[in-house]
């Protein structure tokens, strides 16, 4: 593969598409851990009316307005799902489900009363991303990778999401123990005088922050899928959750890279014309990393008991 | 979240654990209704009850893990946020997921987070501490074993060396004799025994009545509301057991029961 076509046409793309996947692994881990792996799912369905509503109030496209938006949608629904737990006494997974289908199906209405506007805004989108459509086109080959000019042209997705990839990575950092701690036993971290509940809303925080800048450049499939493959994966390689992490950051960027290329030069290699959706096939290679471990993995007994 | 505790220094300044008017609810129905509990420094205490009559919650409350409709709790003689460190609190080991990916070592260091803080690396010390906290439980070659590969016993003995390593002066433990082996009941209750002689006090939930008096010095029954507390021989009564268990005893079982204490 030359420089000149790879560097614009398929870098970009494949490590936004790696960035995305290790920012909803990480998190990821211990949303599997806490049994809450469905909140990726939630969150990327609670985001649209958010997402919408930026969009009508702006009469524009613009990325900021709606990562903003999407980042108070998750907000309000997290707290929604928290007063309510408090006032009523129902079962978590039951407020989840009223509240995300109810955030959801406004998200459907205000989207219908947006299509009349000029700009149009699609659930396709919404769904799949368009992953393939982050091309940098100042690039002229490899040596663009050392051009200044060239490199400030670079899709701004790409800088957003390696943004808070950091971000991601220095809270877990910091708050290592506290969350290990809260996940494993949440009494005993109560009796030591953690803040428990803060810790967990901040959990769905980091996620909803992973979701909602992932979902604007490859579309929900792959922050669901990532939320939940790599790192159910990685526990089924190892017994520890640092290795874990790693593990899951492994398979992430494995699903991401080998998704993306499968899906441009797969259909071609076995003889068709047209390449398929790359957020697709991200999301199948890493259900086919989970199956695969599953089958294979060395600590799999452990998990059935 | 309202909570009452302006008074909570003025309690019973010599007791490590004083709790008084303490309501819980979880729902409509009181889990715990206007308890008062003094427990006597440097004791054993159980605290038995029928199921379901919040010995658990009682622990919880006095812990701040549950929150307290009412009443006031106060860590020898004074509030429980500034005597946090000297409490050690070993919950029912059914009560988290042993699948987790941690090993026995892993586990028992996290009784020293409160020590460490968030970023201080893991010292020298601290795994002593913890290789200590191992060898006084008898689990000193499982270090490096994955917990879910632990029996029940193994897994109490665990959690224990974990609040062993927290060097408490107040244990509080919620039914650390459920499903475990007759070894590890007789190897808990030992070490149990040799805190309270280091000057330690221990308030365990125990649900086997029949234990009762050979294994604790004082103990609290409680049905929602307290029945009666202190040392076990004044307290431990027909009487008592009939109104804390209701008709759940009949009065032979309960003579028996007494009898066992006495041999
Ligand atoms: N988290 C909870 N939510 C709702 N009800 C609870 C909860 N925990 C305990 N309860 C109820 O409170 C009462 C006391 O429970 P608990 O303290 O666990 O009793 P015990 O430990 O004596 O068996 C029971 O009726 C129980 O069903
Ligand atoms: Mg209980």
């Amino acid at each position: 593969m030359n420089g000149a076509e790879f560097v614009p046409l398929s870098l970009p793309p494949i490590l936004i598409g790696i960035l995305a996947a290790i920012a909803c692994a990480l998190p990821g881990n211990f949303l599997v851990l806490r049994k809450q792996a469905l909140i990726g799912d939630a969150i990327s369905h609670v985001v649209l009316p958010g997402i919408v509503l930026a969009f009508l109030v702006t009469q524009a496209l613009d990325a900021w307005a709606m990562l903003l938006g999407a980042g108070a949608a998750a907000l309000f629904a997290v707290v929604m799902i928290d007063v309510i737990k408090r006032v009523s006494r129902i079962e978590v997974g039951a407020i989840m489900g009223v509240v995300f289908t109810t955030l959801f199906a406004l998200g459907v209405l205000l989207l219908e009363q947006s299509s009349a506007s000029s700009v149009h805004l699609d659930v396709e989108h919404a769904l799949m991303g368009n992953l393939e459509s982050l091309i940098w086109l100042e690039a002229r080959g490899w040596a663009s990778l050392l051009d200044p000019v060239a490199l400030a042209s670079l899709p701004t997705e790409l800088s957003r999401l390696a943004l808070t990839l950091v971000l991601i990575v220095v809270l877990l950092i910091i708050f290592w123990r506290p969350l290990t701690l809260s996940t494993f036993d949440e009494g005993y971290a109560e009796s030591l005088g953690l803040p428990v509940r803060a810790i967990s809303l901040g959990l769905v925080m980091v996620a909803a922050l992973a979701a909602v800048t992932a979902f604007d450049a490859v579309g929900s499939i792959i922050v669901i899928a990532m939320f939940i493959c790599p790192a159910a994966a990685a526990r089924l390689m190892t017994d520890r959750l640092r290795s874990q992490i790693w593990w899951s950051v492994g398979f992430a960027t494995l699903s991401a890279s080998l998704g993306y290329v499968l899906a441009g030069y797969g259909p071609l290699w076995i003889g068709l014309d047209n390449s398929v959706s790359a957020a697709g096939m991200i999301a199948t290679v890493s259900g086919l990393i989970l199956a695969l471990t599953a089958v294979l993995g060395p600590k799999r007994c452990a998990t059935t008991t | 979240m309202l909570r009452l505790h302006q008074n909570d220094q003025t309690l019973d300044p010599q007791s490590p654990l004083a709790i008084r008017g303490l309501s819980v609810s979880y729902g409509e129905k009181p889990a715990l209704f206007s308890v008062d509990l003094t427990v006597a420094p440097y004791s054993m205490t159980a605290i038995v009850g029928p199921n379901g009559a919040g010995k658990s919650t009682l622990l919880k409350a006095a812990l701040g893990v549950v929150p307290r409709l009412s009443g006031q709790v106060s860590i020898f003689g004074r509030a429980l946020a500034s005597e946090r460190h000297r409490i050690a609190y070993v919950p029912q080991r059914a009560s988290v997921d042993w699948d987790f990916p941690a090993n026995v070592r892993d586990v028992v260091l996290m009784g020293l987070y409160g020590k460490m803080g968030l970023l201080r690396r893991i010292s020298r010390d601290d795994l002593a501490i913890a290789e200590d906290a191992l060898a006084q439980v008898g689990m000193q070659d499982f270090a490096h074993r994955q917990i879910g590969q632990l029996s029940g016993g193994q897994q109490q003995r665990i959690f224990l060396a974990r609040a062993l390593a927290q060097n408490a002066d107040l244990y509080l433990l919620d039914e650390p004799f459920a499903g475990v082996d007759a070894a590890t009941e007789a190897a808990i209750i030992t070490l149990l025994k040799k805190l309270k002689d280091a000057g330690k006090t221990v308030v365990a939930v125990h649900h086997d009545l029949s234990t009762v008096t050979a294994y604790f010095d004082h103990v609290a029954m409680i049905n929602t509301r307290l029945i009666a507390q202190g040392p076990v021989a004044q307290v431990f009564t027909t009487a008592h057991l009939q109104e804390a268990y209701g008709g759940r005893l009949a009065t032979a079982q309960i003579d028996r029961l007494r009898e066992a204490g006495h041999y």
